[in-house]
């Protein structure tokens, strides 16, 4: 904190009560409200709602629907947290050893950051459709009749090689500024003790970019789990139905289409804990990356 | 170390092709008539339909009824982009410089009640903030669009990191010649951190343009429309369509991510300095 502070008895609630005036109205009272409203079932007319506990919860965690969405998510989540990652890696290691070009490299690679989920998911489903998508030809080359927004596991298919696409630039940005951060002796040193160039990767430049890593391990998850809506919502045209799905486009689906504000409400709840446990193992490495890094 | 590698550079061009080349492909398509790319696939060369497309788009398409255009989808999304950014940098910059530079009481309460923002994303409170927003009457409006999603601590977060490391001296400086608080951040602060601002509004503008969610629970009225919410009206209207409008479709692709791209391509080193920097 700074030694050098004004002190006056007004001016600083003035500075902060804009943005404290909207975070209790748009964050702190819907989160709230939806923690209430999970404890409770709406008249389907409109006539109030009756407490009932953690009946929602158990009714939520008992659907083998939700379940099998649950699944889903959890294995969407980590291949395209894992492919995203590892192929940004590989990227940005590479652009990081080219000593000619290596800007031209990264200008890019990196655009890609700027086109919003949904924008993407749509390129995505004219790439992958059944008149004329030439994926769907490749994939045919190899004879694997795909059907994206009918077969399951083709849609599911789609929905991580958009969402992959997607992501790699963000992390990649990530991972070259990590690399050249590492100081230049460093990698001098290792040069001369150890000749293989794998070796060094895995003993010394792996672990410097550890904290890098990290921070966008939990990026990433946050990344699969909440902004890929746009694109499962493209992918899976409006129609859910048979799709894969996850978690937060069923938050969606049963709050705003079903009108169950409970099970919704319940939903967002336990997302919110998965979040919680999330974003708290973030910035519990943050601290720690502060203190020793 | 310093040899030529040509693997790597093989890798890096198979990146960056991946990257490229399906939005050159897409924005080559938009160019042709839907026929021909529902006859042929997409397209690897430039049509001749690049100016009646483009210009029905903007002119003409959107939505059901017809009364919106990509025009007006346009300036909604670069009001909810321009809007977000410059509201997101208002707020977090004044109350960064209130916890950084203020002796309060009640500081850290503030800190953490701030803060604690940036645990939950909007998608994990949709129903009842949509709720809130309906209550307040501001459904179909710019500010039901931009307000709710200022109701995170982001920016407040990079401002306040940024004024921590600026040097001490200056306040004692400006103190000892007499300047109040009013003055040392209009004459000192806010010069100092332009470049910070200049990579926030970018991170913001892009993360208000590309918006999708909130859009489509907020707005159902056309005029509201932002071309990355227009994306819905599309898919809806292939549905049942026998040859879909796939080069409108692409056109609308391209003019969606074009604003954004081009901002980041070319600020991209104040861009990368804000991301990377800030979010530590």
């Amino acid at each position: 904190m700074k030694r050098a502070q004004f002190s006056s008895p007004l001016l600083p609630y003035f500075l902060l009560a804009p943005q404290l005036a909207i975070i209790f109205i748009f964050f702190y009272w819907p989160s709230a409200q939806a923690i209430q409203s999970s404890f409770y079932i709406e008249d389907p007319f409109g006539f109030g709602a009756t407490f009932v506990g953690l009946e929602n919860y158990t009714t939520v965690l008992g659907s083998s629907e939700y379940l099998r969405i649950a699944q889903f998510t959890l294995v969407f989540t980590l291949i395209v947290t894992f492919l995203s990652l590892s192929i940004a890696l590989v990227l940005a290691v590479k652009a990081d050893a080219v000593l000619t070009g290596a800007s031209t490299y990264r200008s890019l690679l990196m655009w890609v950051y700027a086109i919003a989920p949904p924008v993407a998911g749509l390129m995505g489903i004219m790439f992958f459709d059944q008149h004329i998508g030439p994926l769907v030809d490749l994939a045919a080359l190899f004879g694997w009749d795909m059907r994206v927004g009918v077969n399951y596991y083709d849609t599911a298919f789609a929905m991580v090689v958009i969402a992959v696409w997607k992501q790699i630039p963000y992390n990649f940005i990530f991972f070259l500024s990590g690399l050249q951060a590492i100081p230049k002796h460093l990698r001098e040193a290792a040069a001369i003790d150890c000749r293989s160039e794998l070796r060094r990767f895995w003993t010394v430049t792996l672990p410097m970019l550890a904290p890098t890593a990290f921070f966008l391990l939990i990026i990433n998850m946050t990344y699969a789990l909440f902004d890929t809506f746009g694109i499962i919502d493209v992918v899976t045209r409006n129609e859910p139905a048979n799709n894969p799905l996850t978690l937060v486009y069923k938050v969606y689906l049963d709050g705003f289409r079903s009108n169950d504000l409970g099970g919704s409400s319940a939903q967002s709840v336990i997302l919110m804990i998965v979040v919680l446990v999330l974003t708290m193992a973030q910035f519990r490495f943050i601290e720690r990356r502060v203190h020793y890094g | 170390m310093s040899r030529f590698k040509p693997l790597d550079h093989l890798i890096l061009m198979l990146g960056a092709f991946v990257m490229i080349a399906p939005v050159v492909m897409a924005f080559l398509t938009s160019t042709h008539s839907a026929v021909e790319i529902h006859q042929n696939g997409l397209m690897l060369s430039l049509g001749d339909e690049f100016l009646s497309t483009y210009g029905k788009v903007l002119t003409h398409k959107g939505g059901f009824t017809g009364q919106v255009t990509g025009m007006t989808m346009l300036m909604n999304s670069l009001i909810l982009g321009v809007g977000f950014a410059v509201g997101k940098i208002i707020l977090s910059m004044l109350a960064a410089y209130a916890l950084v530079y203020f002796r309060m009481p009640l500081a850290s309460l503030f800190f953490w009640i701030i803060f604690t923002t940036l645990l939950l994303p909007l998608e994990v409170r949709i129903l009842p903030s949509y709720e809130v927003v309906q209550g307040l009457g501001m459904l179909n409006s710019y500010s039901g669009l931009i307000v709710p999603l200022l109701a995170s601590a982001t920016g407040t977060f990079y401002f306040r990191q940024f004024f921590r490391s600026v040097p001490e001296e200056l306040v004692e400086a400006a103190r000892i010649d007499g300047a109040g608080p009013v003055r040392f951040f209009l004459d000192i602060l806010v010069p100092i951190s332009r470049t910070m601002i200049a990579a926030i509004f970018i991170i913001m503008f892009v993360y208000g343009w590309n918006q999708y969610l909130w859009p489509t629970l907020m707005t159902n009225d056309e005029g509201y429309y932002t071309l990355v919410r227009g994306i819905k009206t599309i898919l809806l209207a292939w549905i049942g369509s026998n040859i879909p409008e796939y080069n409108e479709a692409f056109a609308l692709t391209i003019l969606a991510m074009l604003p954004p791209v081009l901002i980041v391509v070319v600020f991209q080193s104040w861009f990368i300095k804000g991301l990377t920097e800030s979010d530590k």
